[in-house]
């Protein structure tokens, strides 16, 4: 049987962090904040796929370069978005951006 | 000792995602993160998976998170007022956030045993002992191949076809951000 001494606590950890991201996603304005804030979201996920990659396999490390390719890919169109955002608003407070608003 | 250890990072990984959304100068938030992913970085390697650990500051620390401070300076934000919602907003976040962690706290309930318990009353699984032969198929691997060498064998047989998929997402994405970041859209 594996050394599992760590998957509850590790899960509990992911928990928490997934819900300071969700929080930081509802609190602040700052683009560039949220953003992080959804990084933080997906550590969390990626401490849950290693926690249960110690009694399901290698499949979970796997899910987890996934979410790293993804996050970075992410990372590159958002900070582009932004800096294009910014570019024609002079901010990036998320108040100011309402073109889509009827 | 380990456990310490564990509780230490643990505890340095909340503080670091708290003051992330806590400060109000995003360079410092994103300083605060950096923290937290190499405490994630640093559980990683506890939980055994020490090639995950490296590539996770190789790739979040070194890569993503230098580029979020790239554009905060290039921006120049530094001096931003406070950008909290109102007490509107706060409330109904409480509120989600509370539920979410209820809901999520659940899983510390999720303990090996009683997962086995569990399959052990579905048809199929007569012996809890066999229930997590992949993991035990995982480690064998890595007790054979190197760490390196347990990841990359199903990475290159079972998921090829999503590996080069994400060939095909990077080329897009820097093709997105080369566009997106052109004088005129």
């Amino acid at each position: 049987m594996a050394d599992t001494t760590f998957l509850g606590p590790s899960l509990g950890l992911s928990a928490i962090l997934f819900s300071l991201g969700v929080a930081g996603v509802l609190l602040r304005r700052n683009a560039i904040v949220l953003f992080m804030c959804v990084e933080l979201m997906l550590n969390a996920v990626n401490l849950a796929f290693v926690a249960l990659a110690q009694l399901h396999g290698a499949s979970g490390y796997i899910m987890v370069l996934f979410v790293m390719t993804v996050a970075a890919a992410e990372a590159a169109v958002g900070l582009a978005i932004i800096l294009a955002i910014f570019r024609h608003k002079q901010s990036v407070d998320l108040q100011n951006i309402n073109l889509l608003q009827g | 000792m380990t456990q310490f250890v564990f509780y230490l990072f643990a505890f340095a990984a909340v503080l670091g995602g708290a003051m992330c959304i806590l400060q109000r100068n995003p360079a410092v938030s994103a300083i605060w993160l950096m923290s937290t992913m190499f405490s994630l970085a640093a559980i990683y390697v506890l939980l055994g998976a020490e090639l995950i650990g490296i590539l996770q500051i190789l790739v979040y620390v070194g890569a993503i998170l230098v580029v979020f401070l790239f554009v905060i300076m290039l921006l120049n934000l530094t001096h931003a007022s406070t950008d909290m919602r109102g007490p509107g907003t706060l409330a109904a976040a409480i509120v989600i956030v509370g539920l979410l962690v209820v809901e999520l706290a659940a899983l510390w309930q999720y303990t090996p045993r009683r997962l086995a318990a569990d399959l052990a009353q579905a048809p199929g699984f007569a012996d809890p002992g066999t229930a997590f032969a992949a993991g035990e198929l995982t480690r064998q691997a890595t007790a054979a191949q190197g760490v390196v060498g347990a990841l990359a064998t199903p990475l290159f047989q079972t998921y090829l076809v999503p590996f080069e998929i994400t060939s095909i997402l990077l080329l897009a994405a820097i093709i997105g951000a080369v566009v997106l970041a052109k004088r005129r859209i």
